[in-house]
Order: C-alpha cells, then structure tokens, then sequence
C-alpha cells in the first residue's frame, strides 16, 4: 500500500474560510476537492502538501447555471454532473462527449472541472474544452475575485495563474447562437489519458464561419489551444478543403513529445485527424441549428 | 463411475455455485493485508533509483534515530548471516538485499521496519545511499557486445552477460526439411514483456515465536509446501518448525511462486525484533520488482511446399532474462516447456534454440499464466502459420485445417520428444469456424475492404502443455512435482479434502470438492476443502502450470476412489455378502440385481468407526490418500478465432467478437471453466493490443504504475463467445486436462493474426505487440516500432 508523508488536514466551511486557510497556511497548503489527482500523487510522494484544506463542504460552488448570456460553472461541479447536465449540454455538446471519455466513472463521480483545471495536467481534456470554447475562469482571492481568459489560465504543465491564496470558484462560458460543438479523443484504453484529443467549436453564420474554437490537449499545444487553425478558418465556407487545411495548421502549431502513448509523428497524425473529424461534427451539428 | 446421468442433485460436476463466493461476495476474504498479529510490526523496503550503480555506503543512522523504528537491515548485515544472496530457481542467485551494486531499478537496498507502515515508509526517506551511476544494459540485442557492461561481477571470472544456450529437436533434420521446401517464410518477432499484475499484490508476515523455535510465515503463495522446504534449504531453518499459511489469494499468474527479499526480509525483521512483520509490496513495487514474463525475442523460419504442407519451423530465441536468472521452471528446462513450439501440426522436423541473457532489468520470467513460456511458443508458431498462409495467398484456416494433427495421430510424439497424449483438431477449428460463421465473415471482409474499412479475422490453434509433471522427467531444485491428497469421510459421512496446492481465486474450495462428490457420491456441499496450511495439509509443489487439475485433481479421485473401494469392503460385511456380489450407484453400493438392498457412503462411513465387524485386516475409519505422480502431462488445446475492426485514421483497435473453443476434456464446474477462459482471453486482448513494460535508455522501468502498465477494462473485451469439445486424456483418472492458462496462451495469437488480417491492404506483414493505436498506425507507414524500447 503505498502511504503519504504526514499532513495535517483542514476542512472549509465556507469560500471565505477556504480562503483564509489557504492564507494562513501559505504556499504548502493545497486544496483538495475530488482528490483523483492529489492523492495519488501524494501516496507516490510527488507532492507533498504540509496542509490539505479540503473544500467537499463548499457546496456554493456546485452549481451550473445559464443566464441570456453565458453558462456559469461552479468549480465544484464534478465531472459526472457536467456529464449529465442539460443546460450545458443544450448550449455545447461537447462537454458530454468529453466526459463520457475522461478516466472512468469512480473519477468523474468525484473528480471536479475546477480541480482538473487547477491540476493542469497537460492531458487535461477539460482544458481543451474550454479552450474551444473560449472560456473565462474566476479566480477569488483576499480581495474579491478576477477574471481570467482560459488562453491566459495556464503558465505550463502542471502550472496556472492561480495564486496560493487564491481559489478557482466560477468558469464562464459565452453563449452563442448557431453554435455545434464535438470532442475526439484517441486514448490506449478506456480510462487512460488522450494520446491526442481535439475538442471544437464552430459557430455559422450564411453558412461561413463567423467564429471558430479548436482545443488540444496532451500534444502540448499553447494555452490548449490551435489558434491558428482557429483563425484560417474565419470567414470561411466549411469545405472539405478549409477543414483539412485547418486539421493541417493545427497539427503543425503543436508540439507533441514522444512517450510510451506515441511518438511525435503519430501524435501530430492523430492532431490532423481528430480535428477534422471534430469540425466535421461541430459544423454539423451548427447546421442542425439553422443558420 | 463418472457417468453423469445418474448422479443426484448437488453431486459431482456441474455448475454449482462457488463455495467461496459466500464470503468474498460480502468482503468476508481473508487475505493477506487483512491479517493483523498482535505486536505486529510493519516493514518497508528502500528500492534503487537506478538501473545499474555501485553502491559506495549506505548511512542509516537518521533512520535509526526514527522514534518509530525498530531496526534498519542492510545487505551487511544481511552479509553477516550469510543471507544477503539466496539461490534462484535457475542455478542462479539473487540479492536479497543489494551489497555491491544495484542491477535493476526497483532493487532491494535496506529494509525498516517500525511500529506502522507510515513511519516505516517516512524512515525510507532517512536512508542516504551513495550510488556511484554506471552504465546499465538495457537492450538485450547488445547484451553480449564486447563492450558490454559486465552485470554479474559477482560472479567469479564473469566476463559478460551471458547465462545459456539451450536447444531442442533436430536441427540437421530440420535443415533438411528446409532445403527441399519450395517457400521458406522467416519473421522476427517479439514477445514483450509483461506483468502478472495480481489485483493483491505480494507480501508476507513472518512470527517467530522465541519459545517454541517455530517460524509462521502467512504469505501470498502459490505454492507453500514448495517455500517451507526452500526455506530450510536455505536458510537452514529446520523445516518442522516452519509453518506457510497461504490465505486467501487475490490472484497469482505465477507472479507469486517464487520467493521475494520481501518475504525473506519479513523473516529477518521478524527474528532480529523477536515480533511479527508485516511486509506487503505497494503497486509500484510490485510491477517493477517482481517476476515478469515473456521478453522472448524469436526469430522464426517456417518450410512448405507450393500448397500448403508445412515441413519444417525453427525458431531461435534470445531470452532476455533480467539481473539475476530466476526463472522458475522444471530444473532440465531453462526455456520451460517452449521447445513445445511445433504446436498443433504435423511437421517432419522443428528445431529451436534459446540463449539467455542479463539484462538490467528486474529478474524472473516465472509465468504470467505461461505453462512455463507455452505462451512463446503458441505465439512463434501461430504467427509463422499466419506469415505462411499470406505468402502462399492461402486462407489462414484452411492452411490450419490441412496441417493439424489428425485424431488418429494420438498419441503424438512431437519433433522435440513430447507425447501429446490426445486430441481430435479438426472436429474444435470446425466448430469455432461454424460459431463464427467464418466464411461470412471472409465476405463481409471483402466487401468492408472495397469501401476502405479495416476488418480483420485472426485465428489461432493452441495446444497447452500442462499438468507438470511426471518425476521421470521433471522436478524443481531436486523435489519431484508429484502431489499429495488426503480424504477423510467422517462418521456422519460428510467428508475433508485436504490439498497441497492452492487457489488464487480459481474455486479451489469448489471444484475438489466436485472432485470428491463425482467419485465418492458425497454431495459437493458436505465436502470440505482444505489447503494453503503446510501444518494442515499434504505435500505438494503448488499450483501453476495449470497443474492443479491435471496432478492435484488426480491425486484427489484416486483417493476418492480408494475411499470408494474400501466402502466396498465394509459394506459388503454390513450386507454379510461377497464384495464381487455388489455393484455401485452414485454413493451408495448395492447387491447387483437387488437395488433395494445397499448401503449408502454415510451408513459404511458411520459403520467404519462403529463396532461393526469390519473385514479381516481391514483397519477402521473411512480415510485414503495418494501422492500423484503423474504419467505424463496433459494437452488441452482449443481453436481461437478474433474479428477485429481497425480505425484507418487513427490505428484504434476494437475486438469485435472473440469465439473461443476449448477442449480441457470432461469439465468439472462448466461455469468455472468458463470464468477462467473469459479471464484468460481478456488477459490476451491486454498483452495483445496494450500491456508492456518497457526501458528507457537509462533504465528506467516505463511500466511501474497502472497508469503505465494498461491492464485491459470491460469496454476493450467483446461479449465472449464460447463453445467446448472434449476428448479426455487417456491417461488421467477422470480424463480431465487442465485450463486456467489455455486461454492465455491461444488468444494473444488470434488477436495479433486479427489486427495483421486487417492491415494487409497496406502491405503489413508484423507488427510487434502490444498493438497500439500508435503501433498500427507506424505499421500502416511500414514502420512499426521496437516496443520493448521506450518509444523515441
């Protein structure tokens, strides 16, 4: 059995109590929520927070609400409840299409879109999501909150804007209209990270593309993102040709590593791929709206 | 006797309910973890970071100073009881503990055992070791360059990496059948290597009682009469006062056979702090220590004429065998049981040559469910058959059909000396092709194929070589692999079983007793088994090898059968007859033409410990037993057949429908069987297509979590489809052959002969395992990869 080094634990009451607790333990405290990433690596010893402030109680912050404009996603929101959601899936079918692929149900009945963002696993398929469709975080600390586009979340691997003292609490998703949205995940077995995973966001107006989103993860893509796919495709007809050019661009503006899930070239062949087969849905899935 | 038409409810074969479910379907399992001793102290092993180093000094003293720890062992002090290398299974030896260098990443170092676990893991980290890096051998191709790093210093005059060389068939007639072949195929291939990957991991808690001298050891075994007698051997412990309990075990796959540091740590521990020590392997330490499997490199020649007869197959191997050579297999067989690899057919000649190498990586090489490395074998022959069936533009079934041995054949004695004891091939490739509706699936192929779909249909025929094994010819470190059984029905006429093996979760508890109950008439639920309790039962040499049934479960109806006749006796005196007067129904003997008139297995039970008068000679009580040795091994076989569908853009491998048709002979509890055989194909869909522990260039293990180590889910397998045929071996007292590794062995096979059936558009010919999204889309470039190499 593997055992963690000692820590002391604390349990918040509230977000301002996470948050006073988090300022008062300092840098070597670190929250936990669904705990699928956290303790894993604490029993393999890879962290080893002095304090886990554990934020299960915080129960203000499980809610996914949608107003005229955007889609609000509490952080505590687990990841079978974004799965199952209806509001959200109405707006972007893509978050259960992504879900259905994330780990398997024992994580995602735990697991939380604000701790597997705050993770920042370079594999994290909720950050490519977001990063398709152009999402903003809210990030609450001492002094209120700020927001924060998801394009400037993440700082590396493992590594967000987030400050000690601070807590990711919101994601805000814009709403549009004549939207379609679609995952693609390549994994090695159910459960695994993606070797590659494109999620896209493709919005129609006169049958041109008047916005476009392409998240990637685990091929080390900026900010999860393919931004200049995104922009060839702007103003565009989907046709076979633009969405393979854009499939293109976006499996050259990545840049994949070689592990024991592929090597690079695979990786960037899988890019191509996915990415079409995702804009093809997603702009299926926008005429299905009627433009 | 075994007719099965005559036998009450609830008696003999059938599919009867596990026995031991009752308790683990409520989480009432005792295994080893679950254990907890009064006084009992906990111990943790330091493990090496590096492949290959010195080790320059090791300092302890932080450690020490641990409030919470009660010693720290090193391999000097291990040194000091002359315990610090123990012998491998092999002619070989291991380190318990790491005295000069470090030879594999996950090697033992130090041992701290403390008051709990968490202070026992915290102390690992106050253990400062000073390595001194050196260069390891990773790539078992270059293990015997000249300027190879030398692994085994430790062994005098030792100059390279080298451990055996070893063959088997005729080489000059094999030759011979090669030169006059109109097609010689020739394929490299690898078997990677795997994990067993027991749910349980292993571990031990050793109680040395102080008073008594005697020496408990609880431990997850496979074989604990076979440990007790290592023990004494060699740590000169005498051995009737050591005690292996193996409690409930959460899975084996041979992986716990062998004996661990980890075990013989524990027993340290537990001398040297005079109270008892837990030590139980984590999941990490468990994928990167302990035995793996397969790590066969093959190359293969398979000769035939123009249409399709196979004359010859050759294949040699370089056995990467890790740091220290520990397999465990019969003494005379290095290589196990692989020079089976002419499988199912009727060659004139087969030749095969195994060397063996070190390597800096973790020892072993026992099982995995291998029926000692049948598994390679199986694989290198059933894909030269395939390689063959594609040059000759010959279908890979009816190549199969035309080459099988033919049921008048048996018994078959094979080109490298094996007396396959019997079979009937045709009648089991007929069938699984008629479940699959085979030719359909050629015509749905062909049509998929004009639009661009990727389908493949593999097939593969296996046979097992299991039951080891007859003392004439095999035994592990001297001890012959014959199996002690003891019945005794008590008074009331409910009976015990007591057993030299032991289940890992195969039902055990269930199927000896079905055993028991099919001879004897005793119903399955009033016999008793037990096992994995050295004090408690008869000797024996465990279970692997898919040995239990094939030696344990004779030496059971044999005894069963000496109960039988003995009750023959007895109630021949109740009914004041003559013996040759009475004729048996299923538990109960009777005079012949009078059925009215008989006494049932409890009467002449109660009647054995009564006043009766019992016959002339004849000694009370209703006991036998039987030490078994068997005559020959058994060859269980079966014919796999895969469909798979590849994604063209992506290389994603989905196994559509697996049809398994396996014969084992007469099956005890069908349910079983079939438990072990839809186990052992999921089993097969892993190594197949995503289980592999591979090495970078510096060492380091890439397969040391679960994360890394892909163990297959319920979403990767097909409904099973399963069907029987059953031809008893001739020479087995119930004619039973043995499954629990068939379907390890024959799926693996069918599955990669799917996927390369798939991709033959593309012009692929191999590809290694495991068949990745990644690997099938490089062999759809023509460029698979080396998965034993950490992926560039």
């Amino acid at each position: 059995m593997q055992v963690p080094a000692p820590i002391a634990y604390e349990r918040a009451t509230s977000l301002s109590n996470a948050i006073e607790l988090l300022s008062r333990h300092g840098p070597e405290s670190r929250i936990i929520a669904g705990g699928h990433s956290l303790l894993p690596m604490m029993k393999l010893r890879l962290a080893r927070p002095e304090v886990v402030i554990d934020i299960n109680d915080l129960a203000e912050l499980d809610y996914i609400r949608a107003n005229s404009d955007h889609l609000q996603i509490g952080a505590m929101v687990r990841h079978a409840s974004l799965m199952n959601s209806d509001i959200a899936n109405r707006y972007f079918p893509i978050f259960r299409e992504a879900e259905t692929v994330i780990a398997d149900p024992i994580v995602r009945n735990r697991g939380t879109v604000g701790g597997s963002l705050c993770q920042a696993d370079p594999a994290e398929d909720l950050a490519a999501v977001f990063a398709a469709l152009k999402a903003s975080v809210v990030i609450t600390g001492n002094n209120g909150s700020r927001t924060v586009p998801i394009s400037s979340f993440h700082i590396g691997p493992y590594m967000t804007v987030v400050e000690p003292d601070e807590l990711l609490t919101e994601v805000i998703v814009p709403l549009r209209t004549h939207v379609g949205s679609a995952y693609e995940k390549v994994e090695r077995r159910a459960g695994d990270w993606g070797i590659a995973s494109v999620g896209a966001m493709i919005v129609l107006n006169s049958g041109q593309i008047s916005e476009a989103g392409i998240g990637l993860a685990a091929v080390r893509a900026d900010h999860f993102r393919a931004v200049e796919a995104e922009s060839f495709l702007l103003g565009k007809q989907p046709t076979a040709d633009v969405i393979a050019q854009a499939a293109l661009i976006a499996s050259e503006n990545c840049q994949p590593v070689a592990d024991q899930r592929g090597p690079e070239d695979y990786k960037r062949h899988l890019v191509k791929e996915l990415t079409t087969r995702a804009l093809n849905r997603a702009i299926d899935k926008a005429r299905e709206e009627g433009t | 006797m075994t007719d099965l038409q005559t036998k009450p409810e609830g008696v003999g074969f059938g599919r009867v309910s596990r026995k031991e479910d009752a308790r683990f379907v409520r989480g009432k399992g005792n295994y080893l973890d679950d254990i907890a001793l009064p006084n009992m102290l906990y111990g943790a092993v330091l493990r090496s970071p590096y492949a290959h180093a010195r080790i320059k000094s090791i300092d302890t003293a932080a450690a020490q100073a641990h409030p919470k720890v009660k010693a720290v062992i090193t391999g000097q002090i291990l040194e000091s009881l002359n315990l610090a290398w123990i012998p491998s299974l092999s002619h070989d030896v291991i380190a318990v503990l790491a005295t000069d260098k470090v030879r594999y990443q996950g090697q033992e170092v130090a041992f701290v055992i403390a008051e709990d676990r968490y202070s026992a893991r915290d102390a690992l980290e106050l253990i400062d070791v000073d390595y001194e890096l050196l260069p390891p051998v990773v790539d078992a191709k270059r293990a015997l360059d000249p300027d190879a790093p030398v692994i085994r210093d430790d062994i005098e005059g030792k100059k390279d990496n080298y451990i055996f060389d070893w063959g088997s068939g005729n080489e000059e007639a094999t030759e011979a059948a090669f030169k006059k072949a109109d097609i010689v195929v020739e394929q490299e291939m690898l078997y990677p290597r795997v994990h067993p990957a027991p749910m349980e991991t292993c571990g031990a808690i050793a109680d040395m009682d102080p008073i008594s001298g005697k020496l408990t050891i609880y431990c997850t075994t496979q074989a604990p009469h076979a440990h007790r007698t290592l023990y004494a051997l060699v740590a000169g412990l005498p051995e009737h006062k050591l005690r292996v309990i193996s409690p409930d075990i959460g899975g084996g796959f041979g992986n716990k056979v062998g004996i661990y540091p980890g075990y013989v740590l524990a027993v340290v521990g537990s001398i040297v702090t005079k109270r008892p020590v837990k030590w139980m392997e984590d999941r990490s330490e468990n994928l990167m220590s302990t035995s793996f499997a397969r790590d066969y490199h093959m190359k293969g020649k398979i000769a035939a004429t123009k249409d399709g007869k196979i004359l010859g197959l050759r294949v040699d191997v370089l056995a990467d065998h890790g740091a220290f050579n520990n397999t465990a297999q019969p003494s005379k067989f290095p290589a196990g049981f692989f020079h089976v690899f002419s499988g199912s057919y009727d060659l004139e000649a087969a030749y095969c040559s195994v060397r063996g190498v070190y390597t800096n990586k973790a020892p072993g090489g026992v099982a995995y469910a291998c029926s000692f490395r049948v598994t390679e074998a199986v694989y290198a022959v059933e894909r030269m058959v395939d390689r063959l069936a594609l040059e000759l533009d010959i279908d890979p079934a009816e190549l199969r059909m035309k080459n099988l041995l033919k049921p008048e054949q048996f018994p078959y004695t094979s080109p490298t000396g094996w007396e396959y004891d019997s079979g009937e091939y045709p009648r089991a490739l007929e069938l699984a092709m008629k479940i699959s509706g085979y030719q359909e699936l050629r015509k749905e192929q062909a049509e998929k194929r004009r639009r661009g779909e990727l389908m493949g249909i593999g097939i593969s025929f296996f046979t097992e070589t299991v039951g080891a094994g007859p003392k004439k010819h095999m035994d592990i470190l001297g001890l012959g692999m014959a199996d002690g059984c003891e019945v005794r029905v008590h008074p009331t006429g409910k009976a015990v079983v007591r057993l030299s093996v032991q289940t890992q979760g195969q039902g055990h508890e269930t199927t000896f007793a079905q055993i028991v109950s099919e001879v004897t008439g005793i119903p399955v639920a009033d016999v008793e088994v037990v096992h994995g309790d050295t004090d408690n039962t008869p000797f024996g040499l465990g279970t692997y090898g898919s040995r239990s049934t094939p030696v344990s479960g004779a030496a059971a109806a044999v005894a069963s059968k000496r109960i039988v006749e003995k009750a023959k006796l007895i109630a021949a005196a109740m009914l004041e007859c003559s013996p040759d007067d009475l004729e048996w129904e299923s538990g109960r003997w009777h005079i012949k033409g009078d059925p009215t008139a008989g006494k049932t297995i409890s009467e002449i039970a109660f009647a054995a410990h009564s006043t009766q008068e019992l016959p002339q000679g004849m000694e009370g009580h209703l006991d036998a037993s039987c030490v078994y040795d068997p005559p020959n091994l058994t060859f269980p076989f079966g014919a796999y057949i895969c469909v798979v569908d590849v994604d063209p853009g992506t290389g994603k491998v989905t196994v559509r429908r697996f049809i398994a048709v396996d014969d084992c002979g007469p099956r005890i509890n069908p349910m079983i069987v079939e438990g072990q055989i839809h186990g052992g194909l999921a089993d097969g869909v892993g190594m197949a297509l995503m289980e592999q522990i591979a090495f970078d260039e510096d060492g380091n293990c890439l397969g040391g979590s679960l994360m890394d180590y892909l163990l297959p889910t319920a979403l990767e397998c097909p409904s099973w489809e399963t069907g029987e045929t059953v031809t008893p071996s001739p020479h087995h007292p119930l004619g039973l052959k043995g499954v629990g590794e068939s379907a390890t062995v024959g799926s693996p096979p069918a599955v990669v002969n799917a996927v390369l059936d798939a991709l033959k558009p593309f012009g692929v010919k191999h590809a290694d395992m495991p068949l990745t999204p990644a690997q099938v889309w490089r062999a759809m470039q023509g460029r698979p990869m080396r998965t034993d190499l950490a992926i560039q």
